[in-house]
Formats: C-alpha cells, sequence, structure tokens
C-alpha cells in the first residue's frame, strides 16, 4: 500500500469535510432550535463567496496588501452573510413559525430559489475566476505534494472556527440558552429567554459559518457562480443528517466521514461516481442508525 | 399582588377560561384545585404569558401583565413551575440553575441564593454535574423548584408539585413550599391534585370547573365544604 497516496487522500478528505462542517453547522443548530431544514442555507454560502469576490476585486484595483484583503474580503463576507441570514428568517420564517412544519420547508426552498435567480441576474450565470486570497508559504513547500498551503489553512481555520463554537455553545449565556431553547422552547421561555434573540443568534452564527466556508473553498476552487450553493449546501445537509441533525458534534463528524469518503472512493475508484458513492453510504448509515451517528434516538412527547 | 380580572382565554377556537377572577395577596398560599382539564394549568400559562387572554386583565403589583412577552413577566419577579417539571435533560445540574437566574446579572446575589438552595436541598447539590435527566422524579421536582427560586421570584407559581411521587416524595415537597413562603417570604400560588396536601399549606383556594370559578374561599373552610370534600378530597 502507498501510504504517502492513502495520506494525501486521507488529508483531502479533511479539507472537503471541513467545508461541509462549517456549512452543515447552521442546519444542525437551526434544526435543533426550531426543527426547520433551511433550505436557503446553501445560498447565504454562496451569497459569501461573491461577496468576498466582489470585495476583493475592488481592493485589488484599489491597490491593497494581499493580507488586508483577505481580512476584509472575509470580514465582508461573513457579516454580509450574517444579514441575510438574519433577514431570511425574519421574513420568511418567523411569520410562519406556528404554522404547519411543511409550510417553513415551502418557504425555504422558496427562498432558496429565489436568493439563486436574484445572483444571477444581479451578476451572471457564468462561472466567475476566484482569486487565490491564500498564497503558498514558501515554508511548506517540502509538504505540499502531500497537502497544499490552501487545504492546510482551510483545516486550520476550520479547527479555530470549531473550537470557538464550542466555546460559546458551552459556556457563554446565548450558547446555554441555545441549548435550553432546543431543549424545551417553552420552558426556556418560562425562565426569561427571549426565543426571538435566540433564533436570531442561530442564524446569525450558522450563517457566519458558511460564509467562512464560502470564502475557503471559493478561492481553493478558483471560480464561483449563482449556483454553488446548491450542491454543497445539498451534501452539508447529507453531512448533518449523517452525523444525527441537531448534534453540533455530529455535523463535524458528518462533514469529515463524508469528505472521507468522497476522497477516498475518488482516489481509489473513480471520481466520476464519487457523489453517487456519497449518496449510497449516506442510505446504509440510515438503514442502521436512523437518526444519524451521533443522534439521539426520537422519543416524542405525547 | 396578583390581581387577575374576568380573563377569557383561548386555545385555537376552544374557549378554556371563562371569565376567571383570583387574587392572590403578598406572603401567601393559595391553591387552585379542580378536574383534569378544568383550565388550572392554562390558568398559570395566562399568567406566564404563554397563553395571554383574549380578554380580561391581570395585575402584578399595580402593573398590567396581560399583554406582556413571558420574558418581561419573568423579569417582573414571576417565576413558574410547570406541570411535569420540564427539566432541561442534557444540561446539568448547574446549567439548569443557571438558566433560572438567566435575566439576573447580580452576581452576589445568585450565589446567596445557590447556597440557599444546596442548604434547602443537599442532594441537588450533590448531583450539581450530573445531566439533569438522568435525576429521580423527587430530585427534578426539587430541581424544578430551585430552578425557579434562582430567579428570585415575588411570586412562584407551581403547578402539580405532587405529580407521580411517592408520597413520602410529596411530604417532604410540600414541608418544601410551606419553608420557601415562611422563611423567604415568596408568594406561592399552587395548582394541585393532592388537594388536601394543598390545602393544608395554604391559605386560600379557589375551585374550577370548566373554566370557571365556582368556589372561593378559605382553605380550613374548603376541606370541611361538603361539595369539595366530596369531588376533589375523597370524601375525607
Amino acid at each position: 500500500m502507498d501510504w504517502e497516496y492513502f495520506l494525501e487522500l486521507f488529508l483531502g478528505g479533511i479539507t472537503r469535510g471541513s467545508i461541509y462542517a462549517l456549512i452543515a453547522l447552521g442546519y444542525t443548530m437551526v434544526y435543533g432550535i426550531i426543527e426547520l431544514i433551511n433550505f436557503a442555507h446553501g445560498e447565504i454560502y454562496m451569497i459569501g463567496a461573491f461577496t468576498a469576490l466582489i470585495i476583493a476585486t475592488v481592493l485589488t484595483m484599489a491597490g491593497f496588501n494581499q493580507v488586508a484583503i483577505v481580512v476584509i474580503a472575509s470580514g465582508a463576507a461573513v457579516l454580509y452573510s450574517c444579514a441575510y441570514g438574519f433577514t431570511i428568517e425574519k421574513l420568511a420564517y418567523k411569520p410562519l413559525r406556528n404554522a404547519p412544519r411543511l409550510s417553513a420547508l415551502i418557504s425555504a426552498i422558496g427562498m432558496s430559489l429565489f436568493l439563486q435567480n436574484y445572483v444571477l441576474l444581479a451578476q451572471t450565470s457564468d462561472f466567475l475566476p476566484f482569486p487565490s486570497l491564500i498564497p503558498d508559504f514558501e515554508f511548506w513547500e517540502p509538504y505540499a505534494h502531500i497537502i497544499s498551503s490552501q487545504e492546510l489553512v482551510i483545516i486550520i481555520t476550520t479547527a479555530i472556527v470549531m473550537i470557538l463554537l464550542t466555546f460559546l455553545i458551552k459556556f457563554s449565556k446565548i450558547g446555554k440558552a441555545m441549548r435550553a431553547t432546543a431543549q424545551d422552547m417553552n420552558m426556556a421561555m418560562l425562565l426569561g429567554v427571549d426565543v426571538n434573540l435566540v433564533i436570531s443568534a442561530t442564524f446569525i452564527i450558522g450563517s457566519a459559518t458558511a460564509a467562512i466556508g464560502g470564502v475557503l473553498i471559493a478561492s481553493h476552487m478558483g471560480q464561483i457562480n449563482f449556483y454553488i450553493g446548491f450542491i454543497v449546501g445539498i451534501k452539508a445537509f447529507v453531512a448533518a443528517v449523517l452525523g444525527g441533525i441537531g448534534s453540533i458534534p455530529g455535523a463535524v463528524l458528518g462533514g469529515l466521514v463524508l469528505g472521507w469518503t468522497e476522497s477516498f472512493f475518488a482516489g481509489y475508484v473513480s471520481s466520476d461516481y464519487e457523489d453517487v458513492f456519497a449518496f449510497i453510504f449516506l442510505v446504509f448509515i440510515l438503514v442502521f442508525r436512523p437518526s444519524g451517528i451521533l443522534g439521539r434516538s426520537v422519543s416524542r412527547k405525547v | 399582588m396578583l390581581n387577575i380580572k374576568k380573563i377569557n382565554t383561548y386555545y385555537g377556537n376552544i374557549h378554556v377560561l371563562k371569565d376567571v377572577s383570583i387574587e392572590v395577596n403578598e406572603g401567601e398560599i393559595v391553591t387552585l384545585i379542580g378536574a383534569n382539564g378544568a383550565g388550572k394549568t392554562t390558568t398559570l400559562m395566562s399568567i406566564s404569558g404563554l397563553a395571554p387572554p383574549r380578554s380580561g386583565e391581570i395585575f402584578f403589583l399595580g402593573t398590567p401583565i396581560q399583554d406582556l412577552a413571558p420574558n418581561k413577566i419573568v423579569s417582573l419577579g414571576i417565576s413558574q413551575v410547570p406541570e411535569g417539571r420540564r427539566i432541561f435533560p442534557y444540561l446539568t445540574v448547574m446549567e439548569n440553575l443557571d438558566m433560572g437566574a438567566f435575566l439576573r446579572k447580580d452576581r452576589d446575589g445568585i450565589k446567596e441564593d445557590l447556597d440557599y438552595i444546596f442548604d434547602l436541598f443537599p442532594i441537588i447539590a450533590e448531583r450539581r454535574n450530573q445531566a439533569g435527566g438522568t435525576l429521580s422524579g423527587g430530585e427534578q421536582q426539587m430541581l424544578a423548584i430551585s430552578r425557579a427560586l434562582m430567579a428570585r421570584p415575588r411570586l412562584m407559581l407551581l403547578d402539580e408539585p405532587s405529580m407521580g411521587l411517592a408520597p413520602i416524595i410529596i411530604k417532604q415537597i410540600f414541608d418544601i413550599i410551606k419553608k420557601i413562603n415562611t422563611e423567604n417570604k415568596t408568594t406561592i400560588f399552587l395548582v394541585a391534585q393532592n388537594a388536601n396536601l394543598a390545602l393544608k399549606v395554604s391559605h386560600r383556594g379557589y375551585v374550577m370547573e370548566n373554566g370557571r370559578i365556582t368556589i372561593a374561599d378559605s382553605s380550613n373552610r374548603l376541606i370541611s365544604n361538603k361539595q369539595v370534600q366530596e369531588a376533589y378530597l375523597g370524601g375525607v
């Protein structure tokens, strides 16, 4: 067995998985609190990538240096995506909070289609080149054939985001309120939690991680269009379900498992069918663990 | 302190509370008894703002609260221990208590109340790092009361505190309720299935039938009332 090739695929899987995990977090956190599959979440990621592209292009023309461009473009992408996430919830989901679950789901699909077409009209249907925001580090040269500088940055950034998020959820006041609201919304209200605030915070945090994912992957792939949110959104959703929807560690694990599955299948079998294999794997896991790898078995209150 | 004036509350099109008027004075323990489905829980949810009345008024310390959001009502000093305890199962006991003090910012006061609670329920102190869902029914009830106390309420609403508990635990819970009322000067409005014990610890009581208040009297007189005895006290 060629260990170097294996390692390459393994790390490539982590890179893909990191992106899936960053986006899956938004699905899983929103689902955990309002039991809605936010289908417009993939579009948030796409909008993050577009924002970064526009800002980076403007700043490059204005002659800013590389570091400033990366920081400002990413910051703008995060802010803009958060604003979108916040607004989408207020416009499309909040009015339907007491309506049947299916209504909100359809509203989410509508929002997703609207955002795709809005970006299609406002921008273009063509693929746009995305500048490589992350340079090839010189010191990394000896190892670059196993994992590129870009992939390294993706993995490290994801790890940092995950650690920060874990601290936020575990120890901050809003984090505790989020967990309490996810477990029993009415009880949280009886203790004085403003659930509207908690729900908004959930959408904002999910959008921020999606935007980070969007910038990282766009910079890695080198091109974007209005449709990138759809397929990555579906894959991230698969990751969330795979890990156990509603569970934050589950989203991360699900993302990694999906990333590895795709990477190894593409590397050892065929890259043409990697998506097929990824979804077959999903079906296989759900047959044996219907609530996902880390999901809690659902016991409904009657 | 709490003054409910002719409220009407609906769940969808179902008219649950019909012209309900209840008064709770500062320092009292007041009990609301009634059969299943009479509207007792709805009364508490109307006070807490989760099922706001369509008409009528609710005053707390002179402020109308019937249109306020639940978190505003909590911040005025009303805490509820709901039916079924509703402990957050995946939060630790300590985190459950933290959630009780969610709206408070006075660290010293919170610490004081925590010490008081650990003194009141030593078992809660022992279990503080366990997940709430792993506690027994009686312990969960103690935690639910503790969680409500962490808000330092002036009025505590208690819904069926004895539900599903062993008789010896029920006795213990009611002793604590009495203690909280006398020691801590917390006013208590209690909804109870176990009308016997509840009336024994309370000063006054109301009887609710099909969403209406039918009798209002002192607890002593309610206990000796023939009608009440037959319907709610197992004909003692």
